[in-house]
């Protein structure tokens, strides 16, 4: 057998060119396999990236109305029935077994009674939150001070403001310290947050989720939660967020946290109710759909693979016409018959794995080059690279079957009659 | 006795026709025996000679090799007598031409699972044996007729075969290198080994002990000027 492997070696060496163009067929279409079904999980693992969560398996969970989500503002009466999420309320949906944490927040987006300096900050969102919104949605402090105690117990007038706000806003300056008027209150600058994560959506082969990822490029300015109804209303409904322990965990975790918030809001409330993400939905349908579109791809790719099945086959029966004088040589001396069927199914096993190995380095580079020049994401999948070389060993002996029989069947008086 | 062919027949269908090509050939050749085969072109020397190498059956008769009747074996059981019992030496050399000498000399060493490390062993010394110690590592293309005749015996050889079979061995040499191989015939015979060789060339066999001949495929022994 090794023996065997050693020659096929030397013959397809000392044939180079013909074993390459041989291998072609078997090179495309498993460099194509490769490279389609690296853009495919790599779209797949991008999008999950970017809709789940953001990587940390948040999902928020919010008022909607009939459909939905429903926003209040400045000028609308919150739904009835709809008040502050108390801290028993946290506490019980904490206690389920998918959630890690939880928080909550009131939002006013593209607030008009936000000033810097006098200039109107219509870009920025302003989000009041509890002691555990940073560690829950996964910001970290860049530089000042987190939220203290005492912040939430005197009501103080402090804001942290992430990266966005703080270009937006200072530009160049320092925000810490400086002061910001929401609704004609002073409000003093303390820190500045970043999200731990950062994701760049650069997907482009789905116009739903390029919006859906772009969509968010506000800043934002957070306050503690007892200071907004220094500004804003009193007792106002919040949106809760909820991390759970992992992906998997995400829809127990909104649904569950769904039902406890439902369960606060009376039952003759039927236009409003708190409903969760369903992201994990969405990414699901999204990657289904781009696995759909590119797996009719590989099926493209598998007729180049047939194609160099017949190849491969075809170089081979021409291989034991031209050698049926070794082929009777060898049954003179002794060769069973199975020794050469063994020798010329292994020579096509080996042209074609080889065949398969270069199709998967090829395929491999091309996904990169996908990369650079589309900017679609790609990742390489060992286990199917490994599967794609088996196949193509697999495609060698499948096709290398014919001919091989074919030698083996050679008659030796025949064969050595021939010059 | 080796060798004990007896009544064989052998016929070619060709189309409607039938062709005889043997006609109730008997040979007995006992252990260490030097046989020539003379006969015209078309004679069936070939053909003879396949039956006895075990490539070909003939129409009807009986074959013994060994005491073994051949003729009941399966294919598979028939090539490991090619392998262990029989060498052959070709005309036309029959050298795999992408090999050197000494792989071409340890092929059939392969095929008795013979390891890598005894397989180089065993063909180098068969090389010694025919004389081309200095020519181990060349390529068919890089020896002379004669020296390639002389690896092809060596290849022969290496399985210890207790026949050597050689259908016209020098049909492709000159005379000098023809020589060389029928002193080589000659050493290996004197070993112990049984030699049985066709050829046109009556000179050549002069070198046999006892020559036979075939004509129109009826066999016929030659007496009197090769018995010493
Ligand atoms: N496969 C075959 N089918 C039909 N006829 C055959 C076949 N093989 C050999 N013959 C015939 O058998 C006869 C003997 O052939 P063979 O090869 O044995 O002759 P030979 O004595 O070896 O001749 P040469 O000295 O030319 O080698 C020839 O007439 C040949 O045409
Ligand atoms: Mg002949």
């Amino acid at each position: 057998m090794l023996e065997n492997i050693r020659l096929s070696f030397q013959g397809i060496w000392s044939h180079k060119m013909r074993s390459f163009l041989t291998m072609l067929g078997i090179i495309i279409g498993i460099a194509s396999i490769i490279s389609i079904a690296s853009t495919i999980k790599g779209t797949n693992e991008q999008i999950k990236n970017n809709l789940i969560g953001s990587g940390n398996n948040t999902l928020s969970i919010m008022i909607y109305q009939q459909g939905y989500p429903y926003i209040i503002d400045s000028w609308s009466q919150p739904p009835a029935g709809f008040r502050e999420v108390t801290d028993e309320v946290c506490d019980q949906i904490r206690a389920l077994d998918s959630v890690e944490s939880v928080t909550r927040y009131n939002e006013r987006q593209y607030s008009e009674s936000i000033f810097y300096k006098n200039t109107a900050l219509t870009n920025t969102s302003v989000r009041s939150i509890d002691g555990d919104y940073f560690e829950t949605v996964g910001y970290t402090i860049r530089t000042g001070r987190n939220f203290i105690e005492s912040d939430f117990k005197n009501f103080r007038k402090v804001l942290i403001v992430d990266q966005t706000a703080a270009d937006n806003i200072f530009g160049n300056e320092d925000p810490i310290g400086k002061t910001i008027e929401i609704s004609k209150m002073p409000f003093t600058v303390v820190g500045v947050v970043e999200q731990s994560r950062k994701f760049t959506p650069n997907i482009n082969n789905l116009e739903d989720y390029y919006t859906y990822a772009n969509a968010d490029t506000t800043g934002y300015i957070f306050m503690p939660k007892a200071s907004w109804p220094i500004v804003y209303q009193y007792d106002e409904p919040e949106n809760v967020i909820v991390k759970a322990v992992s992906v998997d965990d995400m829809e127990a975790a909104g649904k569950g946290a769904e039902d406890i918030l439902n369960a606060t809001v009376s039952s003759s409330q039927t236009e409003f109710k708190y409903k969760a993400d369903d992201v994990l939905e969405r990414a699901q349908k999204l990657q289904d759909m781009s696995a759909a579109t590119n797996s009719q791809l590989i099926w493209i790719a598998s007729i180049s693979l047939l194609v160099g099945g017949i190849g491969v086959m075809n170089i081979m029966l021409v291989s034991v016409t031209e050698r049926t004088n070794e082929i009777g040589l060898k049954k003179a001396i002794g060769a069973r018959k199975g020794s050469i069927l063994g020798q010329f199914l292994t020579e096509a096993a080996v042209l074609t794995s080889i065949g398969g190995i270069i199709g998967v380095a090829s395929g491999i580079g091309m996904a990169q080059v996908i990369n650079k020049v589309s900017g679609v994401a790609v990742s390489i999948d060992v286990m199917i690279s490994g599967i794609a070389v088996v196949f193509s060993m697999l495609i060698g002996i499948v096709f290398g079957l014919l001919p091989s029989v074919k030698a083996a069947n050679l008659d030796p008086i025949e064969a050595l009659r021939r010059e | 006795m080796i060798l004990k062919l007896e009544h064989i027949y052998k016929d070619y269908i060709q189309g409607k026709l039938t062709v005889p090509v043997l006609k109730d050939v008997c040979l007995n050749v006992d252990k260490g025996e030097y046989v020539a085969i003379m006969g015209p072109s078309g004679s069936g020397k070939s053909t003879l000679m396949n039956i006895i190498g075990c490539l070909d059956r003939p129409t009807s008769g009986s074959y013994e090799l060994t005491g073994k009747n051949v003729l009941s074996l399966n294919e598979r059981q028939l090539a490991d007598v090619r392998l262990h019992n029989i060498g052959f030496v070709f005309q036309n050399f029959q050298l795999l031409p992408r090999m050197t000498a000494l792989d071409n000399v340890a092929l059939p060493l392969i095929y008795a699972g013979v390891r890598k490390r005894a397989r180089r062993a065993k063909a180098r010394e068969a090389l010694i044996r025919v004389g081309l110690e200095d020519r181990v590592t060349f390529k068919p293309t890089q020896l002379s007729g004669g020296q390639k005749q002389r690896v092809a015996i060596a290849r022969a050889m290496v399985n210890k075969p207790d026949i050597l079979l050689a259908d016209e061995p020098t049909g492709a040499l000159d005379s000098k290198s023809s020589k060389q191989v029928m002193e080589l015939f000659q050493k290996l015979n004197d070993e112990g080994v049984t030699v049985i060789m066709i050829t046109h060339d009556s000179g050549i066999a002069g070198y046999a002990k006892r020559v036979v001949t075939i004509f129109d495929g009826e066999l016929a022994e030659q007496k009197g000027e090769n018995e010493q």
